[in-house]
């Protein structure tokens, strides 16, 4: 490692770029097909295609929320704060793509169960899987020593994480107005290559913004652990003899 | 981006409770979920055995009722009310409303009703919903799917698709 004084350049946002864009292909590749090539669903006719940005969407957020997860722990058992960047960047890529999730799947049950909302366990909890991780946004916003923002932030992406299971399993432990989990039994050969396109897609698109994001956040970091600025120079009175 | 670690003084050991702190949290609210006795609190629907096996207890609160629509059941009555009966397999009952049906709404589909059991026996719902299963399929017939053009415009993925036809 370096001179610890003297660190090294924060990487450029290449990477995340080029994430994005691998993303973005795969998924206008999968919803291409999945819009046009794709056959109608037997019962739904056209409305199914909202499942080709649906369920990825759903797989990725957890994924992110996941991901922020595994980095707050990290911080907490290596105290190192580049964990902390990304710690941050997947709650906030996360809480995107729940918000996403929300809509989409408001969208989708208008048609079909015929309405917009309804509290069932799997739309409750995802409700509030949403706003516990706003919330932990927000406690970053609040707290201005960055060694209290990332520990206690930590601790609280740990705990809203419990939910996260909760989320997934809901449509089996509990009656509810969402249908369960689907499978490549219980869903056509054809569907299933468009949703895995799109899946990919998301999922690339989606590293790209947290590298993107994890970037800004160091960059930041850096910037407040930086050393104070000298002392500026007393001011001369004019005149004064040099 | 890695040496921003060395900057903040910041003691490895300390943080490291916090850590198993959370995580205690986390199991523990996780666990009072899932095994303690919340999940069998929280009740979305009943279904039709319960409901009448509730008896007069159901009459006059505001609840839900799921199952699926009973075959040959649906009636339109009476101007714009619709009747029709939900089932488990095992009870039924039978439900009046004045919404209109979602265009999913079918004999056999799953659906989820709210409203209140009516002395008289029936359930009346100003709320219907219908719920769709967890599969997908494409029409037997009709409206081919172009297999070929979506093997060719996913040349991985095709094999894996070819490999589990019989």
């Amino acid at each position: 490692m370096a001179d610890p004084s003297r660190p090294s350049p924060v990487p450029g946002p290449g990477a995340g770029f080029a994430f994005m864009g691998l993303g973005a292909s795969l998924l206008a590749a999968g919803s291409y097909l999945g819009l046009f090539v794709a056959p109608r669903e037997s019962y739904m006719g056209d409305v199914y295609r909202i499942m080709y940005a649906h369920v990825p969407t759903a797989w990725n957020t957890m994924l992110a929320f996941t991901f922020a997860f595994g980095a707050a722990l990290a911080f907490l058992l290596s105290a190192n704060f580049k964990w902390d960047a990304r710690h941050e960047a997947a709650v906030e890529v996360g809480v995107v793509m729940a918000g996403l999730l929300c809509l989409q799947g408001s969208i989708w049950a208008r048609p079909t169960w015929g309405v917009w909302w309804d509290w069932d366990p799997r739309l409750t909890t995802t409700a509030v899987m949403f706003f516990a991780f706003v919330g932990i946004l927000a406690l970053r916003r609040f707290v201005e020593d960055p060694v209290k923002r990332a520990t206690w932030s930590a601790v609280a992406t740990i705990i809203a994480y419990a939910d996260v299971p909760i989320v997934y399993y809901s449509v089996r432990w509990w009656n509810s107005l969402h249908q369960m989990q689907s499978s490549p039994e219980t869903v056509s050969a054809v569907f299933v290559i468009p949703l895995r396109t799109n899946a990919f897609g998301v999922l690339f698109f989606m590293t790209g913004l947290i590298t993107l994001r994890t970037r800004i956040a160091s960059l930041r970091l850096r910037q407040e652990m930086a050393p104070p600025l000298p002392e500026p120079a007393p001011v001369l009175a004019p005149g004064a003899a040099r | 981006m890695s040496d921003i670690a060395a900057l903040p003084p910041l003691s490895r050991s300390r943080t490291k409770w916090f850590a198993f702190g959370a995580l205690a949290v986390a199991a523990a609210a996780f666990a009072f979920i899932t095994v303690g006795g919340i999940g069998d609190n929280l009740v979305y629907y009943w279904g039709p055995t319960e409901l009448v096996a509730a008896g007069d207890k159901a009459i006059g609160a505001t609840i839900r009722l799921g199952g699926q629509v009973a075959k040959g059941s649906i009636q339109q009555a009476r101007g714009s009310e619709l009747s029709f009966a939900v089932s488990d397999g095992k009870a039924t009952v039978n439900v009046r409303t004045k919404s209109v049906p979602p265009q999913l709404f079918r004999e056999g589909i799953g659906v989820v009703v709210e409203g209140t059991m009516k002395r008289d026996g029936h359930f009346e719902s100003q709320r219907l919903m219908v719920s769709h299963g967890n599969e997908y399929r494409a029409p037997a017939s009709g409206e081919k799917p172009d297999m070929k053009k979506l093997i060719e415009s996913t040349t991985g993925l095709g094999e894996a698709e070819r490999s589990r036809k019989p």
